[in-house]
């Protein structure tokens, strides 16, 4: 049995090199078709013909493509990703401290999403028009309709401009708190860890208001996704049988129905979570959020290649990752995927 | 209740601050509140060297407030209250003295004995002559921006003994001393930069891109890219008046309403670079003080292409710009927070002040009387572009400017162009026929804007326009000494030929505005655009 699990998860890994190689190429081609020359623009205010060449140079984009390719990868193959032009650092430098904020924002939100949404979902389920359900279809509804930047705008100037309840939106941190040492690059993990609960409570509170807009947007799908999985799952034979045979409602509910009913939740949960890293660079804008989705959305617009080709390759990695990891969940679900598998 | 004493209390953040010492650095931290300056800017620093390939412009405000040059300029009270630099009054910043040989072929500088590098070194002629061949040998902008000073090569630079330094000039220009107060010739370590120096890179531009070492004003404390870069004051500073902050912190903040909402609350003392609409509802609302000055010889101007047939003929120029809505450009691109450069009295200038406006106005019937004398009297279509990262004025000018035109008949297409395309396509390769552009010199004196704009294949020409008088009198005037008797009539002859040819059409001077806190005062504007903290200090009105 485990040894079959080992087995498909080394052969859904093998799987996705080719995935991954593909895309190495695809983004090395997409990003110099750009339009828009790099060396120009980082050339600078003044700079001539000349200077713009010796930039072109130096960034090595006077060579053909082909050699290009073979220098990126000859790269990548040290684990370096380039440098990138538009902040000076190293790609792999900025994935590194701008990864962990992204995720620690995402997970956060959405946790308290799924905290809120999955119970709303079933209660809307059990209880088919009445005020839950309405409750539910007005939250999804909401959510779905409001753009994350007017979420995060109206919330920042309610709590923060008018009753000034929220901190300054200054990124991650206050002014005046230093950030943890670094362990898992999640600031109130870090802290947590180091024991420093004042500087957890204001990473906390600075993530408090970024992750409420961005649970709001992500509440939607999630809450719609429970409830109608739940309702088909309540109107199945095995829970009248169950019903019939006298099982107590609340074991019906949830030993029989609501493990049945987790895994298009799931799924969701993973698309849920892949878009919302990629769209949270307005909710990232608006909080100062110093994220990997501001940061690739300035390198696409500069033609920073170097930056963009990182981006793109982390984000597939962690595909890659997150889908194995939802497929995993599955068969903890429901052991029979394992073993078609 | 004052706002800025944030550490006071503004929610869970700060409610453990005074109980626990639960920061490494606190005491640095919490007790430095009233001594720290924060400032938000909506760009990123991509670099502490400005030498460097690829060092953007966010980035030159570092080289301005963490080093020192030769020379600064002095600041002047406009008559609006603002503080702005003073282009005619230069200053020593490293230099004591400076003395212009008789022959007016070099200049001797005397450097101030007690400067010192933050690590201790004192500042010799030889660090000056290594950071001065650095900012002409490493090529990109700074070669560009030392060239306009006729700064060209490491020869020119020659250490006479320690405490004094030469330049040797290729040629009289009234330019070089000024080009040694902009922010590209500044002081770095010779001694640092040689250790740390390597065979590809000789100038350790690698080592300098992260590890400043100079003599300025602030130290730098950390940085943070994309975050934050935080600045403590060098207490040992010689190069001008002790500034009041102990630190200074930059944060950057992206969004424009958050920085505005921060700056309205009183968490951050100075909003660098608002657009105009806010600057001109901050002006009204009160919460915030506006500080901002014209930038000087710098114009937003629409450009018709020369090499675009229709705007070979000065008539379909001239048409064009009678057919602009100033007034409504100026009321719904600026916010009035500018210069108008309309409506001027005459076609020939009365004097060499520049900018200056033109003599065009919105007359639609001068404007189709001119078109009609044209081969082009039954109007034509033609893209009108303009680069997105200014769409802030730009769209909204760009607009206006579409319906003008087709009230003459001419079909403008909106072209809107992201931010790296538009350096290529509309000054390297010059190929827009019709775009909005927004050069603006450092330099201040009108052939030195005409040098840039007017003259055939220099970048900001991106109208192609070329005129065999105007480059003589662009040549004549440019390196000639202001007080020369013949500077004035050629200079005010190069305005009346930009008023007639009109390959540049001035839509207004732009404000550089931010939003500052009101218990802070001594924001200086500057040609360069950056935020100079040295000056800043609590208003103690």
């Amino acid at each position: 049995m485990t040894a079959a699990r080992l087995l498909s998860i080394a052969k859904r890994l093998g799987q996705t090199l080719p995935v991954l190689a593909g895309i190495l190429v695809i983004t090395f081609l997409l990003t110099r078709a750009l339009p828009g020359d790099p060396a120009a623009y980082f050339a600078g205010p003044a700079a001539d013909e000349k200077s713009i060449a010796e930039i072109r140079k130096s960034l090595g984009l006077d060579r053909s493509l082909p050699a290009q390719f073979l220098i990126y990868i000859g790269q990548l193959a040290k684990g370096d990703l380039g440098q990138s032009i538009s902040t000076g650092q190293p790609v792999v430098t900025e994935l590194f401290t701008r990864l962990p904020a992204s995720l620690e924002l995402t997970l956060a939100a959405l946790t308290l999403s799924l905290l809120i949404a999955v119970p709303l979902g079933v209660l809307a389920a059990t209880r088919p028009d009445t005020w839950v359900d309405h409750l539910c279809r007005f939250v999804v509804t909401a959510g779905v309709s409001l753009p994350t930047f007017f979420t995060g705008l109206a919330l920042l100037y309610v709590f923060y401009y008018l009753l000034g309840w929220a901190p300054a939106p200054l990124g991650r941190l206050d002014i005046i708190v230093l950030p943890p040492t670094r362990i898992t690059g999640f600031y109130t993990i870090d802290a947590l860890l180091a024991g420093d609960f004042a500087t957890f409570r204001a990473a906390l509170a600075q993530l408090t208001l970024p992750a409420t807009t961005l649970a709001l947007f992500t509440l939607a799908p999630i809450a719609r996704m429970t409830r109608g999985s739940m309702l088909q799952v309540l109107a199945s034979d095995f829970v009248r049988t169950a019903r019939a045979a006298g099982l107590p409602g609340r074991t019906v509910l949830f030993t029989y129905a609501f493990r049945n009913a987790l895994l298009p939740v799931v799924t969701t949960l993973g698309m849920v979570f892949s878009f919302t890293l990629g769209a949270n660079v307005l909710v990232e804008k608006v909080f100062a959020w110093p994220g990997i989705g501001s940061y690739a959305i300035e390198a696409l617009t500069v033609s920073d290649y170097a930056a963009v080709q990182g981006f793109v390759l982390a984000m597939a990695i962690l595909f890659v990752a997150l889908n194995l990891l939802i497929d995993i969940a599955y068969t903890l679900i429901d052991p029979r995927i394992a073993s078609e598998a | 209740m004052r706002r800025r004493n944030f550490l006071a209390g503004s929610g869970a953040a700060v409610a453990g601050a005074n109980l626990i010492p639960f920061l490494r650095s606190s005491a640095a931290w919490a007790q430095g509140a009233a001594d720290t300056l924060v400032i938000a800017t909506s760009t990123t620093i991509n670099s502490l060297d400005l030498h460097r390939v690829g060092t953007n412009r966010p980035s030159y405000q570092v080289t301005v407030n963490l080093y020192d040059r030769l020379l600064t300029f002095g600041t002047k009270v406009t008559a609006d209250g603002a503080v702005v630099y003073d282009y005619t009054k230069l200053k020593g910043e490293l230099a004591e003295s400076w003395k212009v040989a008789d022959d007016g072929m070099s200049v001797t500088f005397k450097l101030k004995p007690t400067a010192k590098f933050w690590d201790g070194t004192p500042v010799t002629a030889d660090d000056v002559k290594w950071s001065l061949d650095r900012a002409v040998s490493l090529g990109g902008f700074p070669g560009v921006q030392m060239k306009a000073g006729s700064l060209e090569k490491p020869e020119q630079f020659e250490v006479v003994d320690a405490q004094t330094f030469r330049i040797k000039f290729l040629r009289k220009s009234k330019l070089t001393l000024p080009d040694l107060a902009v922010p590209v010739p500044f002081i770095l370590s010779a001694k640092v930069g040689k250790e740390k120096a390597t065979e590809k890179d000789p100038w350790a531009t690698e080592w300098f891109h992260r590890n400043p070492m100079g003599s300025g004003a602030y130290k730098l404390e950390r940085w943070d890219p994309g975050q934050q870069v935080v600045y403590t004051r060098n207490d040992a500073w010689v190069g001008g008046p002790l500034p009041a902050y102990k630190r200074v912190i930059i944060r950057e903040i992206p969004a424009q309403a958050t920085r505005r909402a921060l700056v309205e609350r009183g968490d951050i003392a100075l909003a660098f670079e608002i657009p105009s609409k806010d600057a001109q509802e901050l002006k009204k609302a009160g919460k915030a003080v506006v500080v901002g000055a014209p930038i000087d010889n710098c114009l937003h101007v629409l450009c018709p292409n020369l090499d675009f047939a229709p705007f070979k003929d000065k008539k379909v120029r001239q048409a064009i710009a009678y057919a602009v809505p100033y007034d409504q450009i100026f009321k719904q691109a600026a916010y009035e927070r500018g210069v108008p450069m309309w409506g001027g009295k005459s076609a020939t200038p009365a004097d060499i002040s520049w900018p200056q406006p033109f003599p065009y106005t919105t007359d639609y019937d001068k404007a189709k009387a001119l078109l009609s004398q044209t081969a082009f009297k039954d109007g034509f279509e033609v893209p009108l572009s303009f680069d997105l990262g200014t769409a802030e004025w730009g769209e909204p000018a760009a607009l206006l400017i579409q319906e003008g035109l087709s009230k003459i008949g001419i079909k403008a297409t909106i072209d809107k162009i992201p931010g790296a395309n538009w350096r290529t396509r509309a000054l390297v390769e010059k190929k827009l026929p019709l775009h909005l552009e927004n050069f603006g010199g450092w330099l201040d004196t009108p052939d030195y804007y005409f040098f840039w704009a007017y003259l055939k294949g220099n970048l900001f020409n991106s109208s192609n326009y070329d005129d065999a008088e105007m480059k003589a009198l662009i040549d004549e005037t440019l390196h000639m000494e202001t007080s020369d008797p013949t500077y004035a009539p050629k200079i005010k002859r190069m305005i009346a030929k930009a008023f007639d040819d009109v390959p540049r059409i001035p839509l207004w001077q732009p404000f550089l505005d931010s939003a500052m806190r009101k218990d802070v005062a001594g924001y200086t504007s500057w040609f360069h655009r950056q935020p100079d903290v040295r000056f800043m200090a609590p208003n103690k009105a």
